[in-house]
């Protein structure tokens, strides 16, 4: 949902413009859904690994951690639903997609000067996005599967087989996806962790990393 | 219950080595289920509750002999009952001692994560230890035999505990005391391997049973309840016992190469973005005139 707008207004390409990147419930949604995904993440690696089942104590204990992350998985699932309805539009592949795409290895290299310009998210953040959302729905379906612990009859076993290895498997994905999306919103691109705290991000940010975005949001501006 | 009198081998959900694990020489003990002497009494049923002085589970009738569908949290020890049609047109009543196999290579306790929470004894015996449980369930998704069962009240997973608090006492499970036949039997695995093995050449070679057998399934590495059947060929026939049980092949992949694979993943992970800010360090904005302009 392209709906920035320049908040106070100096000349355009000064160094202070401001741009409005995230609206308010974007980032309250951002952070029931991040904050969520932490809790589930530290909850969910105490029950796989017998070497992090201190995570558990830290979250209150066994039980306790039992009781709550089908309910907190839950938040998260309505979190990354609103961003779906939110970002659906802005998460589609484009043509400057693909043309962004054949240069990653100069984004990795931070050669971003050899970048063909991109729109509001670039092809990582969607893959993220799109990446947390099905993990997300498999995430879901399983667990609702792993919950009904006591009805699942012995002839539906083959149900509870499925539920534990989607579970699994679809968590990893979550986690590869959750470690990138951290480092990269936080060490590696400086401003993005502002930017989905306040929501604004300076002019020159948005020329660097989306310059369709940006030059959207100044002809949207000027009319 | 005290464990000091019964010694550890296996630990569910848990780090590093197991306390204890090879310090006191002890025999595997193991109960003998002759089905062919079983007449149904349900003695041992009552025995088993009472012992463990579990409250009564509504029972339920389905015109046989069956006390209920199958075991519950709060009854371990069910008779299943099966009216078997013969191929000389006559039937038999097979009846079996349903409870926990105590399986030597436990699927209850491969799947569960709650450190603690299932042992297995140095005898043998697998127990849970309700208060180390979590409530999770994967310990119904790792038993092959439909055993562990769910208190909604308590959260917790209850299944027969083969008595151990009577036999670390020295004293042998309340259902072989109660039997009244002699069907059942308890000592060392080895005995009643010995003793079931007698038996099913005396069903053999005397009372025209040609394929009675001893069950001690080898996918699940042997177990601490066998049975005597008449027919080792159909053990489905006995309300359905499984032909090859088995952890199933999910949980083992889940719990061995997939735990391997995800580990090393998220490690992969952490270190290659670590390695990627020390090669290549952040995306800085220049926050100059040029405003993003290509760099010089």
């Amino acid at each position: 949902m392209s709906s920035g707008m320049p908040t106070d207004a100096p000349a355009p390409g000064h160094s202070h413009e401001r741009i409005l990147r995230y609206r308010f419930a974007e980032r309250v949604m951002h952070w029931i859904a991040g904050l969520s995904y932490v809790y589930l993440l530290m909850t969910g690696l105490a029950f796989w690994s017998p070497y992090l089942f201190w995570l558990a104590d830290l979250t209150g204990g066994g039980p306790i951690a039992r009781f709550w992350h089908p309910w907190v998985g839950l938040g998260w699932c309505v979190a990354m639903l609103w961003m779906y309805a939110a970002w659906r539009g802005d998460m589609r592949a484009t043509e400057a997609d693909r043309a962004w795409a054949k240069h990653l290895g100069d984004y990795i290299r931070n050669q971003d000067e050899n970048l063909p310009p991109i729109g509001r998210f670039n092809v990582g953040q969607k893959q993220f996005f799109w990446i947390m959302l099905y993990s997300g729905l498999a995430l879901l379906l399983s667990g609702v599967a792993l919950w009904l612990v006591n009805d699942i009859p012995w002839n539906w076993r083959w149900l509870r087989y499925t539920a534990v290895l989607v579970h699994a498997v679809a968590a990893l994905l979550t986690i590869g996806a959750f470690i990138l999306h951290v480092y990269m919103g936080t060490a590696m691109v400086r401003g993005g962790f502002t930017s989905i705290i306040r929501g604004e991000v300076t002019g020159a940010w948005a020329r660097m990393h989306h310059r369709l975005w940006y030059e959207q949001m100044k002809s949207a501006a000027e009319k | 219950m005290s464990q000091a009198t019964l010694r550890i081998q296996k630990i569910s959900g848990h780090a590093g080595p197991v306390p204890g694990q090879g310090m006191q020489r002890e025999e595997q003990v193991c109960k003998l289920v002759d089905t062919t002497t079983c007449i149904g009494c349900k003695a041992c049923e009552v025995a088993c509750q009472e012992w463990n002085d579990l409250p009564f589970a509504q029972t339920s009738f389905d015109n046989t002999y069956q006390t209920m569908p199958s075991t519950a949290w709060n009854f371990w020890n069910l008779i299943k009952f099966n009216e078997h049609p013969k191929e000389d047109g006559g039937f038999m009543w097979l009846m079996r001692k349903d409870q926990c196999m105590h399986c030597a290579e436990p699927g209850c306790l491969k799947a569960c994560p709650a450190d603690g929470a299932i042992v297995q004894y140095s005898n043998g015996i697998v127990d849970f230890q309700q208060d180390h449980c979590i409530g999770c369930g994967y310990c119904i998704t790792g038993c092959p035999f439909d055993i562990p069962k769910f208190n909604p009240a308590t959260k917790k997973v209850y299944k027969c505990t083969l008595c151990s608090n009577r036999v670390s006492q020295g004293l042998e499970p309340a259902c072989i005391k109660a039997c009244p036949t002699g069907c059942l039997h308890f000592g060392s695995k080895d005995d009643m391997k010995d003793l079931a093995e007698k038996r099913t050449m005396q069903l053999r070679q005397h009372y025209g049973f040609e394929n009675a057998g001893v069950y001690d399934p080898p996918g699940v590495g042997g177990t601490g309840v066998i049975y005597v059947l008449h027919d080792i060929t159909h053990p489905e026939a006995y309300g359905g016992l499984p032909a090859n049980p088995s952890i199933p092949w999910v949980v083992k992949l889940w719990k061995t190469p997939l735990k391997i694979l995800g580990n090393l993943a998220m490690l992969g992970g952490l270190i290659g973005v670590t390695l990627h800010y020390l090669r290549f360090g952040p995306k800085v904005v220049e926050e100059t005139k040029n405003n993003g302009e290509k760099r010089p």
